[in-house]
């Protein structure tokens, strides 16, 4: 790839390559370097997380304790969440919009190149120590993601490593964010208005937003955990006049936007690769950057339908289940753009297409389930079971990461400059498609049965249906070291791309050289 | 920084509203603690119940009409190891008029404890209309290897206690401090 992009610039006095040798990575402000470092890092940390999630599912493979002691399934079922979240899926997102966003508006970089590098740098150290708490005296945190009080402070010595490995996230993301928001504000080329900037911008801005408002609740959470283990304060000790349950609200008040910064850029790749592969305009673009600001909004008055069970009077319930219920309004507004954009396409089926249409009805899907969940009176039945289980897997795997894997498919060849083997990738879309079907669906079922979740045991009536689910796991899990093998493949020796690439695409990006040169729009473009 | 370019003094002002941003909302995370307890004690939620002084007390029409049911309960955390329950488990009130009754608590431990008791009450509709002269919960609560005690609580219902409660729950939660 680096070779790719210094022979490309060699012919031009204005361009300066990237330096030499392994220093490079660490001291580059390059926004094309940086997201894909941002990227490779992802890979690597979808994989450390996926390997996590077999092991629950060997465990639950047969109902009893085969594999693994109940400590160490719970320190499997709280890492991968976080290892996923935190290091998968989030610098998946970064990594892309450092990529795409300043080629997309017409910037020659991101508009902090220094911070940029921080943003990424950062992460390695937050992952370190975050995966090396497995090591340590009492495991690795075990209580949930959700690190409820008083559990999470039954933590032994991964507690304070925790709580700074979180904050340190909480760092990277903010000040990847302000980059974003000062990118978007202040470096579009002439002429790219707000309402012409490409839908993948637009969902990143909000997104940036919800980071900026929310990960610092996060943070001022979590230090108020560290104070009340170590330092004798009583936010969430009941004994000392505090209240554990406070905790809920304030975590959730950060984890619900969180939901929608794991999604809100999924949704933008998707509204970029329908309209290529159908080749037609985006059917409704402003009212889908509407639907993404209200979905945003909407986000900061829902968080307590994660708290329908914490005993809260019934007017509170109402109303979080009505303003939950109202998200589908928005949501459903793009999901029929979506499908409109395809109505009398021209469409083909290329890979990128076929994991955004992918998107599109099993994210649906997910979001069916998520409607249901939102009703107080059937959650106090499905709270913590397996249907959430199911519901947030729907989201987010054939939702976000199916997302991700379209946007690497979509615009590899204009990162590298190679195609990708268009029949092993169509090939990787229906083993993960049938396999992630597999796995999650079958959980649906035992979730409405009463199989709860975070149990490294269950009863045998539960048996068949995890048998089936696990197998789907691994199924999945093998199919993604195909989607490896694809990528690096079309890294090394892909066969050469074009410019266009996609003879539907639209936007600045194609207008550069597949791979563009590493200093790209040094002078801006002009949009019309 | 008056050799700045108008692009760069835009980008200044903006980077600092920027990082504004997070830096009020990580106190806003702090200021949800004190809101949360206004919240809670102006609506009664979490039964966070009121204390009220001998005096005022004492100027509350009593109202005979009405009966309503206490039903007390006593739990124990984790830590510690106590005897816990109170001295009679229901009794008839009338709004209005104090009434005290005792929490037996021992400490099985041989060596000296610190507890600390916090109440809460059901119906939350109630628990604004619940308030206490005199209890345990209000201090810490010493108590020597293997000693046993009994802890009074005085307490009167408000007179505008909502029409529907006939029955209010008022429980203890026994926590051991360090």
């Amino acid at each position: 790839m680096n070779a790719q992009a210094v022979e490309h610039v060699d012919h031009d006095d204005h361009h300066h390559g990237p330096a030499k040798g392994w220093m490079r990575w660490l001291t580059t402000t390059n926004h094309k370097d940086i997201g894909s470092l941002y990227l490779w890092f992802s890979l690597i940390m979808f994989f450390i997380g996926g390997i996590m999630a077999l092991v629950i599912r060997a465990e639950l493979f047969q109902p009893g304790l085969q594999l693994v002691d109940p400590g160490f399934f719970n320190q499997m079922t709280t890492m991968h969440a976080l290892v996923m979240i935190f290091l998968a899926l989030m610098p998946a997102f970064v990594g892309l919009a450092n990529w795409m966003i300043p080629i997309m508006i017409g910037a020659p970089d991101m508009a902090l190149p220094r911070m940029n590098n921080w943003s990424f740098w950062i992460l390695p150290f937050a992952s370190i120590m975050l995966l090396s708490t497995l090591f340590v005296d009492g495991g690795a945190p075990a209580g949930g993601w959700t690190m409820y009080p008083p559990l999470v402070l039954q933590t032994g010595a991964a507690f304070p490593m925790l709580i700074f490995a979180v904050h340190l996230l909480g760092i990277s993301s903010i000040m990847g964010s302000i980059n974003i928001i000062a990118t978007i504000m202040n470096m579009r080329a002439p002429g790219m208005t707000y309402m012409k900037m490409p839908l993948f911008v637009w969902t990143w801005f909000i997104t940036a937003y919800l980071l900026i408002a929310t990960m610092p609740v996060l943070a001022g959470a979590v230090t108020m955990l560290l104070t009340d283990k170590y330092f004798a304060t009583s936010f969430f000790s009941a004994a000392g006049g505090g209240d554990p349950v406070m905790f809920q609200h304030i975590f959730w008040f950060f984890g619900h936007p969180e939901v929608y910064i794991l999604i809100l850029p999924a949704f933008g790749i998707v509204s970029q690769i329908i309209p290529t592969f159908a080749r037609k305009q985006l059917f409704g673009y402003s009212s889908m950057v509407y639907a993404t600001a209200s979905i945003a909004f909407l986000s900061f008055i829902v968080w307590a339908h994660h708290m329908f069970t914490v005993g809260l009077p019934v007017s509170a319930e109402l109303f979080f289940m009505f303003a939950t219920m109202l998200i589908a309004v928005p949501t459903g507004v793009k999901v029929f753009n979506w499908v409109s954009t395809m109505w009398k396409g021209s469409m083909t089926f290329e890979t990128p297409m076929l994991f955004s249409i992918g998107f599109v009805i099993m994210f649906t899907i997910g979001g069916f389930s998520g409607l249901m969940l939102a009703l107080t009176p059937v959650d106090f039945q499905y709270h913590d079971t397996y249907f959430v289980v199911a519901h947030f897997h729907y989201v987010l795997v054939p939702g976000a990461i199916f997302s991700v894997m379209a946007a690497a498919y979509y615009w590899l060849p204009k990162w590298t400059g190679h195609m990708y083997d268009e029949k092993l990738g169509k090939f990787h879309f229906w083993m993960s498609t049938i396999f992630v079907n597999i796995l999650f669906f079958p959980q649906h079922f035992v979730g409405l049965a009463g199989m709860p979740r975070r149990i490294p045991d269950y009863a045998v009536q539960f048996a068949d249906f995890n048998a089936i689910s696990s197998i789907g796991a691994f199924g999945f899990g093998l199919s993604q070291l195909l989607f490896a093998y694809i990528m690096i493949k079309a890294v090394r020796s892909g066969k050469k791309a074009t410019d266009q690439v996609w003879d539907g695409a639209e936007g600045l990006e194609w207008t550069l050289s597949s791979p563009p040169p590493y200093h790209s729009f040094s002078t801006q473009p002009i949009v019309k | 920084m008056s050799n700045q370019t108008q692009p760069q003094r835009s980008m200044r002002s903006l980077l600092t509203k920027l990082f504004l941003v997070p830096i009020m909302m990580f106190g806003f995370g702090y200021l949800m603690v004190p809101l949360y307890d206004i919240f809670c004690d102006v609506t009664g939620l979490n039964g966070k119940t009121g204390a009220i002084s001998e005096a005022k007390a004492s100027q509350m029409v009593v109202n005979t009409e009405r009966e309503i049911k206490i039903q007390f309960t006593s739990n124990i955390n984790q830590n510690g190891s106590w005897e816990f329950r109170p001295a009679q488990s229901i009794m008839t009130v009338h709004p209005g008029k104090p009434y005290t009754t005792t929490f037996y608590a021992r400490n099985k431990l041989n060596e000296a404890v610190t507890s600390q008791s916090i109440p809460s009450v059901t119906p939350n509709k109630a628990a604004a209309h619940f308030d206490k002269m005199e209890c345990f919960c209000f201090t810490e609560q010493k108590f020597a290897a293997l000693e046993e005690r009994e802890m009074p609580v005085t307490f009167v219902v408000g007179t505008a206690v909502p029409e529907e409660v006939d029955t209010i729950t008022l429980a203890y939660t026994l926590f051991t401090k360090k």
